[in-house]
């Protein structure tokens, strides 16, 4: 039984002229315990949303919608408030985007880590408490004397320290990263990652890692998840993924990243953008922006299809063998022609309008 | 050595905190003023009584005296002595405004947290109730209560807070709504802690200052209001505040009779420490702020490794 169990999970949210969007829309994944998985995916297809449904700290007008979330064999969407409040930080603990909003800005940051602890163990004493935030700081590699200093104070890199000293402080079976490294530079992001790579191993953490950066999932995760408009794209090992990528959206990701190594070249895109959730697009929702699109991709949406030992997709393109048929070989849209010619040429393209005319398309995507 | 620091005693913390604020004031021109005042108004509030001996009930004196060394502001209608009874006026004045004060922050703080917090439901009942309040005259209102109760010192005080309340209520209020968005109440939430324990550990410690900078402001509006009740006759009859000289020395026409030493005193006491308040309370804010705390004072102990001055903000060179 694996630590953490999603299934069909789906989070819908009410907006404010009771219209409802639905954000996530059946992602299921697995994370064992120790096991580091990415959620990958563009800016706003639901990564976020799914880390918060996990802990079910979704924003008062969202709401899970279907499926089921279970923790170590224990289903989390349907628990009580009360239990719900015992486990979150004991069980799952969570890494938050922007470290700096993330800290209060009046108190000291040893109080605040120690917070949750004396939170969670309500017999410890201050001094007690103090001083497993005192190992906190060594392990995360901070000075234990800066617990006494406000979030001001400290540098970036070294505040995104102090959130993982803090999501660490009632060791937790389960870590969710939510972007750890954006906003960092190159450098501290490194550092900060080698952290959490050494932790996991160290405390034998389960870590959910949310990010756009493929590299990141590269470097520090066995599994990913990759996710496009709240749906489910394509998940496998960091390598399968990486030498034999089958969705088109994947491959494109994986493009659209400079390679080092290889010949000189400019990443390659991905023309248009994400459909809103607010209009969802028929069929498939990558198709407006797919040049493997085909007249089935606009009516049917893909099945989930697995492939080989821990790898599966959902796309039409897809033969029964596991291979991504090229476009050639396929009765493609005129459209997709016309995102493969904008995406070769490095030019924006115009995605058909999105029924609802919520998207106008049209910026082009670099990486 | 690493480990000993986190075993720094919470009484040494605290007192860290009171030296960072005494920094703040020292450096602060203003506050200095401020805190100077009220000293001195502090000073004759609690021991001036006791130096100055009880207000002669008996009235041996002439009534009506112009100052004189032995009476330094003359004496009243009664034969009192008017720098007597100044000095004890001074300790009612003030024990009215800091007890209203706090009483009116304490219920404003609480229900403008609440309100701001929780919001929907909450926030529609709370607030419905707080403009009730705000809309009650605040004179008419002492008026029926002093009526109703007969005037004493309890429903100043009561009325002050009842009517004082609501624009505290509304402040705080507001600025728990930004709070309540920012995501280290959401990481709070995440951690597992409940909703009372986020409005005390994240928003209150963030909507402080200004319960502190709006209490020192209350305190001197309450002060204020105090006058202006005694004035008009409502406030207590046993006890002398500066309103109820300034209401007798009208009675008595002192205005009109050049008797300066009468009016002049008890007025001159309520524009100096309304005017110390609002000084003081503008430093509040620093030093609840630890941002603003570190801006060009020297509290922290440690010798930064290197500084920034931003062009031209170099103490050294601007200006000259």
């Amino acid at each position: 039984m694996a630590l953490l169990e999603v299934r069909d999970l789906a989070v819908e949210f009410t907006l404010g002229d009771g219209r409802v969007a639905r954000a996530v829309d059946g992602i299921s994944f697995d994370v064992d315990a120790g096991e580091a998985v990415g959620l990958v995916g563009e800016s706003g297809c639901g990564k976020t949303t799914t880390a918060l449904a996990i802990t079910r700290l979704l924003p008062a007008n969202g709401r899970i919608a279907g499926g089921s979330v279970r923790l170590a064999g224990e289903e989390i969407s349907s628990m009580a408030e009360a239990e719900l409040r015992q486990r979150r930080w004991t069980d799952v603990s969570i890494i938050f985007q922007g470290a700096m909003n993330a800290l209060n800005p009046v108190r000291r940051v040893g109080e605040q880590v120690a917070e949750p602890v004396l939170l969670h163990e309500p017999g410890l004493s201050g001094s007690a408490a103090m001083a497993r935030v005192s190992e906190l700081f060594q392990l995360v590699g901070i000075s234990p004397e800066r617990a006494r200093e406000y979030p001001h104070q400290f540098s970036g890199g070294m505040r995104q320290r102090v959130m993982i000293a803090m999501a660490l402080a009632c060791r937790p079976r389960l870590v969710i990263g939510d972007e750890p490294t954006t906003a960092l530079d190159v450098m501290v992001q490194a550092q900060i990652l080698e952290l959490l790579e050494r932790l996991r191993v160290e405390l034998g953490l389960a870590l959910i890692l949310i990010t756009h950066d493929l590299a990141v999932v590269a470097e520090t995760c066995d599994r990913a998840v990759v996710m496009y408009a709240g749906q489910l794209a394509e998940t496998g090992t960091v390598t399968g993924l990486n030498e034999r990528p089958l969705h088109p959206y994947s491959v494109r990701l994986l493009g659209s990243v400079p390679d080092i190594t290889g010949e000189r070249r400019l990443p390659e895109g991905i023309p248009g953008q994400p459909p809103s959730p607010e209009a969802p697009v028929t069929g498939c929702r990558f198709h407006p922006r797919c040049d493997h699109a085909m007249a089935i991709c606009v009516t049917d949406v893909p099945a989930i299809r697995s492939f080989g030992e821990d790898h599966a997709v959902a796309c039409h393109a897809v033969t029964e063998a596991g291979r991504l048929r090229s476009p050639d070989e396929l009765p493609v849209l005129a459209s997709a022609t016309q995102v493969a010619a904008a995406a070769a040429d490095g030019a924006e393209v115009v995605t058909e309008p999105m029924p609802g005319g919520a998207d106008g398309g049209g910026a082009g995507m670099a990486a | 050595m690493t480990g000993a620091v986190a075993a720094v005693p919470a009484r040494r913390r605290r007192r860290d905190g009171w030296l960072d604020a005494w920094a703040v004031v020292r450096a602060n021109r203003q506050a200095m003023l401020g805190v100077g005042i009220l000293g001195v108004f502090l000073a004759i509030a609690v021991v001036g009584p006791f130096l100055a001996g009880p207000i002669d009930k008996t009235a041996a004196n002439r009534p009506m005296l112009p100052p004189s060394p032995e009476h330094l502001f003359g004496t009243d209608r009664s034969g009192r002595d008017l720098f007597l009874t100044n000095v004890w006026a001074t300790r009612i004045s003030l024990l009215v405004g800091v007890v209203a004060s706090l009483l009116c922050m304490s219920i404003g703080a609480t229900l403008g947290i609440a309100a701001g917090y929780l919001g929907s439901g909450w926030d529609s009942w709370i607030m419905r109730i707080t403009d009730f309040f705000y809309v009650l005259p605040t004179l008419v209102l002492a008026l029926v209560l002093a009526a109703i109760v007969g005037p004493s010192l309890v429903n100043v005080i009561l009325v002050i807070t009842i009517t004082s309340w609501p624009a505290t209520a509304r402040i705080i209020r507001s600025q728990t709504l930004t709070v309540r968005e920012r995501m280290f109440v959401e990481r709070a939430r995440a951690s597992g802690a409940g909703s009372l324990r986020i409005m005390r550990r994240q928003v209150l410690p963030n909507v402080f200052g200004l319960v502190l900078a709006n209490t020192t402001l209350t305190i001197a509006s309450a002060i204020f209001l105090e006058t202006t009740l005694s004035f008009l006759g409502v406030g207590p009859r046993d006890t002398y505040s500066w309103g109820r000289i300034l209401e007798e020395s009208f009675a008595a026409g002192a205005l009109s009779l050049g008797m300066w030493a009468w009016f002049v005193p008890p007025g001159v006491a309520v524009v100096l420490v309304v005017l110390a308040f609002t000084l003081v309370g503008s430093a509040f804010d620093e030093i609840l702020d630890p941002r603003l705390r570190r801006r060009g004072i020297a509290a922290d102990d440690t010798e930064p490794d290197a500084v920034i001055v931003p062009s031209g903000a170099d103490p050294e060179t601007r200006g000259g």
